[in-house]
């Protein structure tokens, strides 16, 4: 099989295990979903005032989203990926003529796919029980600042993996990095409601540029979106290359642990 | 050949032959896993020369590990992938795979063909490991300590794919700290203690046991007697004779021999190896 091929293979059964784990499933998929559902029956009906004032629904379809694409790509592969070395799986998919590059590519390939199908299960939840529009013609722009952003996630992800030194490990470790941020970048707390000093900290990590970047993209202009965000954007981007050049240099395949 | 701060092992000559089964046996901690690493190309050793068909295995590239197999001492598999999904996501990655029904029938898993792994028992398990091992139809497989933690019957069934492999003409390198597998399976046994080898021959011949005293047990009067002798027939002749003559028998005459396991045991007695 040619590499691309390879990559198209491993995908496959990456993406057999994911859906039949059913932990992947619970927190990447159905999380996102109650999330959503539990922010839009509490705050629904609200306005934010962000850009000019828009509904609590409008802010949280975005804002959930970008969740679940972190959820989907950074979260998922550094469990998973530990699970995995820690197991032995990778090392004894070292032994074989596989290229390494294909099994992170085929892994990486998975995250971004999740992370598209995530964004479709949202934005419907959100049209058909609160009433935010889908932006269909945004849909390019939005499927660019998705897939930039989950390849950016997914590299930060994979070099997490390097912190992470058991199983038991993995989850403490990734939520306790995560769920601050999403406090803080104004996920769950719109951003209205956070002090400045807050945001000028959130804005260090790339969450809080991630979900801008998104949220521009994907709500409207005429209810207060701007255009699509470069400069958020390129910072996402730029974190996406430490975390692969971090990955690249500490990521181990064989076992930490025995 | 050395790893991190310790020398692991060091001096250790081996050479295997196509088409055999090489048992490398040794207690834990003996330096089995080192070696069998640096063979495999896992790790990196610090001198010395290695050749493993033809290759180094330290620089060795995807042709070279389309033509071995390993099985790691410990090892899971995707806990949701079924049997002959496992052996699919392998197959892909070698350019001329065995059929996957036919591996599946080698480790002899027909009926689990369809079982995710995580309802195997540790025994299919790591049958099926095995059969990730072959199903790029190898020349040579390596086998790291494969029935640590078996049952009696799973570690026979074991045996029995392993049998299989000689068959095929594959070349098994095979690391164990049983010496009744080793006995079983290999043509050849090397035995490592402590980094270096303490002994080597066929199973049968090890640690010279042909030559070695024998022990002649009976009773006498409802005394136990036990002789040690380098010469058992004239001290058997001897024995039985005069017991001829006087009339009597020897209750419980019994002759024995060192097995493999005292010789290996008497071999690794003072290596002091632990983990």
């Amino acid at each position: 099989m040619s590499g691309l091929a390879l990559v198209a293979h491993q995908f496959r059964y990456d993406q057999k295990a994911f859906w039949r784990n059913p932990a992947s499933v619970f927190f990447t998929v159905m999380f996102p979903v109650v999330l959503l559902l539990i922010f839009g029956t509490v705050f629904g009906g609200q306005t934010v005032n962000v850009r000019g004032g828009i509904k609590t629904t409008t802010y949280y379809v975005p804002a959930i989203i970008t969740l679940s694409i972190i959820s989907a790509t950074m979260q998922s592969l550094a469990m998973s990926l530990v699970i995995a070395r820690e197991d032995g799986r990778l090392k004894r998919g070292r032994g074989t003529p596989m290229p390494p590059w294909v099994f992170i590519a085929g892994r990486v390939g998975n995250s971004i796919v999740v992370a598209l199908i995530m964004m479709a299960l949202l934005a419907v939840i959100g049209r058909i029980a609160y009433g935010v529009a889908i932006p269909w013609e945004r849909l390019p722009e939005i499927v660019l600042v998705l897939v930039v952003g989950a390849a950016a996630f997914a590299c930060l992800g994979i070099a997490l993996t390097a912190a992470i030194p058991s199983q038991d490990a993995a989850a403490p470790i990734v939520n306790a990095l995560l769920l601050p941020l999403y406090f803080l970048s104004g996920v769950f707390i719109p951003d209205d409601q956070l002090p400045s000093g807050v945001i000028h900290f959130a804005d260090i990590f790339p969450i809080r540029h991630f979900f801008e970047a998104f949220f521009d993209a994907y709500v409207p202009a005429g209810a207060g979106g701007a255009a699509i965000s470069w400069g958020n954007l390129a910072i996402v981007a730029i974190w996406g290359v430490v975390g692969l050049l971090l990955a690249v240099r500490f990521f181990r395949w064989t076992p930490r642990s025995g | 050949m050395s790893y991190g701060e310790t020398e692991a092992v060091r001096g250790i000559d081996l050479e295997v032959m196509p088409g055999e089964v090489f048992a490398f046996l040794g207690p834990n901690g003996a330096g089995k896993t080192t070696t069998v690493e640096i063979l495999e190309g896992y790790r990196h050793r610090s001198g010395g020369e290695v050749s493993v068909l033809g290759e180094d295995p330290q620089r060795a590239g995807r042709e070279w590990r389309e033509r071995i197999g390993i099985v790691l001492q410990s090892g899971r598999l995707d806990p949701y992938l079924s049997v002959r999904e496992s052996l699919g996501l392998y197959a892909g990655y070698f350019p001329a795979p065995r059929p996957i029904e036919e591996v599946i029938e080698l480790v002899g898993l027909e009926g689990k063909a369809d079982e995710r792994a995580r309802k195997l028992s540790g025994g299919q398990q790591r049958r099926l490991d095995v059969g990730m091992a072959l199903i790029g139809d190898p020349d040579l497989l390596f086998l790291d300590e494969p029935t640590t933690g078996f049952d009696p019957s799973a570690r026979r069934q074991f045996w029995d794919v392993i049998a299989g492999l000689r068959d095929l003409g594959k070349t098994v390198f095979l690391t164990t700290h049983y010496m009744e597998e080793a006995q079983r399976l290999a043509d050849r046994v090397t035995i490592i203690a402590a980094g270096e080898i303490v002994a080597r021959g066929t199973p049968e011949d090890l640690g010279d046991r042909e030559h070695q005293a024998a022990t002649i047990h009976y009773r006498a009067g409802g005394r136990e007697v036990k002789l040690e002798t380098t010469t058992l027939v004239k001290t058997l002749h001897e024995l039985t004779g005069e017991a001829l003559e006087r009339g009597e028998d020897l209750e419980g005459l019994e002759v024995t021999r060192p097995t493999l396991e005292d010789v290996y045991l008497e071999l690794t007695a003072d290596s002091g190896a632990a983990e």
